[in-house]
């Protein structure tokens, strides 16, 4: 099978480790990967700011880049959440009919890593290795509007060496929310010190999510109050190999 | 505490300002984490004990849609009915029309004094205040929206008006303003006081005004779901009863009380069945008011329903699940929005019902992270992610095309169209993650990012920023797998 890494701006540009590990599990299970050069941004930060108008070219060289494969992998719940489930509204809001058959054909081909890997593939299992205390966080979007279920946790049981812990009211936002963490700087921060303050009742070593952006979010809070926890993306743990192999 | 809000002229202050204020107080943060936690466990426990929750939400959202595809006709169906019954409808443009309506009954009637069922509607147009100027007194019978009154507050949720208070706080209230003595803050000796002081009330006023959670089209039938019984005290024991109502409160029938009497209890109060739900249709002879008044108003609802993304926020059945989710809310309560309709739903609501282009109703749009809870516990399946995104749309094209020469030196929008433009062509991207490789330095120390200028100082406020990497994905791809 042949498919579309679509990286995202934000782990382009500042999570390249999250790339090259996704590469690498996709490559591990016989999985051909292409990466298009001529991706950017899926135009998300400006559509949920509210820039729509701007959103627009951003969501039309998206749609004209990845068309044609057969799926596309991107190692972010939130930003495949906006492809498949925003750009039906943003091709409404352009008015533009052909826009709207072309988001409808390319969005069910999207897919957040983790549900590529269980859904797609029926693989829950890529044989790797993590001799780590570990606690997931479920972001929101790969949660509530992807759905991705247990996709995550189902990988991670199967990774050797790994002490995988609950993270309580997990399922409560980390207060990231784009720009929502600079408009709303103080409410955000009230949101993540209580998911740091869970993060640590777990007394894990590492924090692992689908999604960059949050982590980043829980990670400059746990780095700021230099609590030695640290973050990694659910990429970068399946990528994780013993030494010998 | 606050009397300027939304609904009031003049400015309100932005959400962002007020939730400063809200987020440093540690006794609400503590009472309001407490109560939301509690009730969200709750909803969750009555919500999964439903073979076929989804199929009901299903159904609410299904029938709430049918009501505002044609809500010119249920409301005209709606007028006959009462009318038949007994019962005289008044048509409100606005608030101020609907206030001058209902102070203008009392007045008929000589009452000096009202007693009054809990009400958003008549929050919403201030009608205490109005019959106040009128010489007309208006006693709250909802035991928390007595505490507010009393306290000279704002309610800071839909349902739990005083969700901001602990018990020992209100019996502080009531000592000092009941003249309550020796008082305990057990809930029952609270309650105890209460109910004394509302008695009298009750028995004497002549002008009994409630709100309404539903008003049937087909049989002119209105319904008032409360849990403390005041509600049926002011709607049966004073000989007239005056209803104002929020045009979209309308359904079709009779047995769309299925739906919504099973949706609303447990995704409010988390209760199987609601403890006193009031049916009334027009007037009956030797049983309760011998006069009713159906006000029904419009108040921006109108121009809601024009507006194809965010009609839905009218299907709203006021059951506050969002409020208790949502994770804004729980921190910063209910007076950041300045609104009497806080939370997610007030957060589309609001903006909508005063219109766009006043600073604090537009900044409601922004308080949230778009998590999604609200989505995901809405009895009637309102989209407010959505809502939220379209009405950011609306608040940022509003500010670009009517924001004059500033609004384009305004430095988020310059970012944005920069960016936009960045975006657009892959070099111009490329080159501008090698400029932030370059630009970063005099920010970076030690692997990390600890302080930022402007705007995003509130990043680094508590969080660290990991600075960009020397090498690209984009980069790393182009060595090692060569270009596709």
């Amino acid at each position: 099978m042949r498919v579309a890494l679509f990286i995202t701006c934000f782990n382009d540009t500042l999570f390249p480790e999250t790339g090259r590990a996704t590469v690498e599990v996709l490559e591990r299970l016989g999985v051909e990967v292409d990466f298009p050069l001529a991706q950017t941004c899926c135009g998300q930060m400006h559509f949920n700011t509210g820039y729509q108008r701007e959103a627009i070219p951003l969501v039309r060289r998206f749609v004209e880049i990845f068309d044609g494969y057969e799926a596309v992998v991107a190692p972010s719940g939130s930003c495949v959440s906006m492809v498949r489930e925003l750009y039906p509204m943003a091709a409404d809001f352009a008015g533009d009919g052909r826009l709207a058959e072309s988001v409808e054909e390319l969005s069910p081909k999207v897919f957040e890593l983790s549900e590529f890997l269980v859904k797609r593939l029926g693989v829950t299992d890529v044989g790797a290795y993590y001799p780590h205390r570990v606690t997931y966080h479920p972001t929101c979007h790969s949660m509530r509007m992807l759905r991705v279920g247990d996709a995550p946790l189902e990988l991670l049981g199967n990774v050797r060496g790994i002490d995988l812990v609950e993270l309580s009211e997990a399922e409560e936002c980390c207060g990231f929310g784009g720009t929502f963490a600079v408009k709303n700087a103080d409410t955000s921060a009230a949101m993540l010190s209580d998911k740091i303050r869970r993060v640590l009742d777990t007394e894990a070593e590492v924090c692992t999510a689908g999604d960059n952006s949050c982590l980043m979010h829980i990670g400059g809070g746990l780095g700021r109050l230099r609590t030695g926890v640290e973050t990694a993306h659910l990429a970068q743990i399946l990528a994780s190999e013993a030494e010998e192999g | 505490m606050k009397k300027s809000d939304a609904f009031s002229p003049g400015p309100t202050p932005t959400f962002e300002e007020s939730a400063k204020e809200s987020l440093s107080d540690s006794q609400l943060r503590r009472n309001l984490g407490k109560a939301t936690q509690t009730i969200r466990r709750k909803r969750a426990e009555a919500v999964g004990e439903m073979p076929d929750w989804e199929g009901l939400r299903e159904a609410g959202r299904a029938l709430k849609e049918r009501v505002m595809r044609h809500l010119d006709e249920y409301l005209l169906q709606l007028e006959e009915s009462v009318t038949r019954a007994g019962g005289k409808v008044h048509w409100a443009r606005d608030a101020e029309e609907a206030n001058r309506i209902i102070a203008g009954i009392v007045k008929d009637h000589g009452a000096e004094e009202v007693v009054k069922v809990k009400s958003i509607a008549t929050d919403e147009t201030k009608l205490n205040e109005h019959l106040e100027r009128e010489g007309i007194r208006a006693f709250e019978t909802d035991l928390a929206e007595l505490i507010i009154q009393l306290a000279g507050e704002t309610s800071s949720h839909i349902l739990v008006p005083a969700i901001h208070k602990n018990r020992a706080e209100i019996r502080e209230l009531f000592m000092e303003r009941l003249g309550a003595q020796n008082l305990s803050d057990s809930p029952s000796d609270l309650t105890e006081t209460a109910r004394l002081y509302l008695r009298e009330k009750f028995l004497a006023a002549r002008v009994g005004i409630s709100g309404a959670n539903f008003a049937v089209a087909e049989t002119g039938t209105v319904c008032v779901v409360e849990s403390e019984g005041n509600g049926r005290m002011c709607t049966t024991l004073p000989p007239v009863l005056v209803t104002l109502m929020g045009i979209e409160k309308v359904i079709p029938a009779w047995r769309d009380f299925e739906v919504f009497m099973q949706l609303l209890p447990r995704s409010s109060t988390a209760e199987r069945m609601n403890p006193y739900t009031s049916f009334w249709t027009g007037v009956s002879e030797g049983d309760g008011p011998r006069e009713f008044h159906l006000v029904l108003m419009d108040n921006g609802r109108t121009d809601v329903l024009a507006d194809e993304i965010g009609r839905q926020t009218l299907n709203c059945i006021r059951c506050s699940a969002c409020l208790n989710v949502c994770p804004v809310y729980e921190r910063t309560g209910g007076h950041a929005y300045n609104s009497v309709y806080p939370g997610p739903i007030g957060a589309i609501l609001t903006p909508q019902l005063v219109g766009i282009g006043d600073p604090g109703p537009d900044s409601l749009p922004y308080a949230s992270s778009l998590c999604g809870a609200c989505y995901q516990v809405c009895p009637v399946k309102i989209n407010i992610p959505e809502v939220l995104v379209h009405l950011r749309g609306k608040v940022t094209r509003h500010k670009q095309d009517r924001g004059g020469p500033r609004q384009k030196l305004d430095p988020e929008n310059v970012a944005m169209q920069t960016v936009a433009r960045v975006f657009s062509d892959p070099q111009l991207y490329e080159k501008a993650q090698r400029l932030a490789r370059v630009g970063q330095w005099p920010f970076a120390r030690g692997g990390s990012i600890g302080r930022l200028p402007g705007r995003l100082a509130g990043w680094t406020a508590v969080r660290d920023l990991k600075p960009v990497p020397q090498q690209s994905f984009r980069e790393w791809w182009r060595q090692n797998r060569g270009s596709v």
